[in-house]
């Protein structure tokens, strides 16, 4: 999400919106967006709506054994249709901007 | 303690082992070179088992002042500093891998779930919203959806 901030202009020069998606509630996220710089929107699934419609549910392994979010990330073109999608095998190991970037060129 | 007595491989081994073990999060993570996969740390536990081993033979030859005391301290030293890389590789290579499958999740071609969630001012924001809301007055060609795990 650091690397994301960075690219920030680039994505917005390409027409892409960054967003980030977790189970924290919206002050958390306010406090992690202000803490860490974060200037592209952080929404909040605290229900875990999304999180279980993507099939990305990670059961019991948040901090107090909540469920949480496994790490992914997907882009989706203006149709709503999915163009590029990534699911690490390594929580270490994340999609880096260049790479989203790269495919969202071939997008009209 | 006469300096040219001190076990300065062995102490060295356990300092560098340390350091392997915390620059992982303080330092390399944050360099996706390094993060991806963590050579840097791995070179230093290298390092470390080298100096150790030295430090370990040290303690072990005949000469030492205090041969009984120097081969428990080495042999602990060494144990803990093993016990510190067996954990950094396992939470690496191991435990970092305990992910679901997502075998459910929406593939390249299909139509991404929509879904209605909350911004940081308490503003319900939709999937279609974010595809339709300009960027600098013009139309988004996509959205970029970050899953992350949260530290709340």
């Amino acid at each position: 999400m650091r690397g994301i901030e960075k690219s920030l202009d680039s994505f917005n020069a390409q027409g892409i919106r960054p967003v980030a998606i977790s189970v924290d509630p919206p002050e958390a996220s306010r406090n992690l967006a202000q803490q860490s710089g974060y200037t592209f929107p952080l929404l909040s699934d605290q229900n875990g709506e999304a999180i279980r419609r993507y099939d990305l549910v990670h059961a019991g392994a948040g901090e107090h054994g909540q469920d949480i979010s496994r790490p992914a990330e997907f882009l989706v073109d203006s149709s709503g249709t999915v163009r590029w999608v990534h699911l690490t095998e390594n929580y270490w190991v994340r999609a880096r901007p260049e790479q989203v970037l790269d495919v969202a060129k071939l997008l009209k | 303690m006469n300096i040219r007595r001190l076990n300065w491989p062995l102490w060295t081994g356990l300092l560098l082992t340390l350091v392997g073990f915390f620059s992982y999060i303080s330092v390399f993570m944050w360099f996706p070179v390094t993060r991806d996969f963590p050579w840097a740390n791995l070179l230093l536990f290298l390092l470390a088992a080298v100096l150790l081993f030295i430090g370990l033979r040290r303690a072990f030859a005949p000469d030492r002042p205090h041969p009984r005391r120097s081969k428990i301290l080495a042999s602990l030293v060494t144990a803990f500093s093993a016990l510190v890389i067996a954990l950094f590789i396992f939470g690496f290579f191991v435990f970092a891998r305990w992910i679901p499958e997502s075998k459910g999740a929406p593939k390249v071609g299909q139509k991404a779930p929509d879904f209605t969630l909350t911004d940081t001012s308490g503003k319900p924001v939709s999937l279609a919203e974010l595809l339709s809301t300009p960027i600098n007055g013009n139309p988004p060609k996509g959205v970029l959806l970050v899953f992350y795990r949260g530290y709340w």
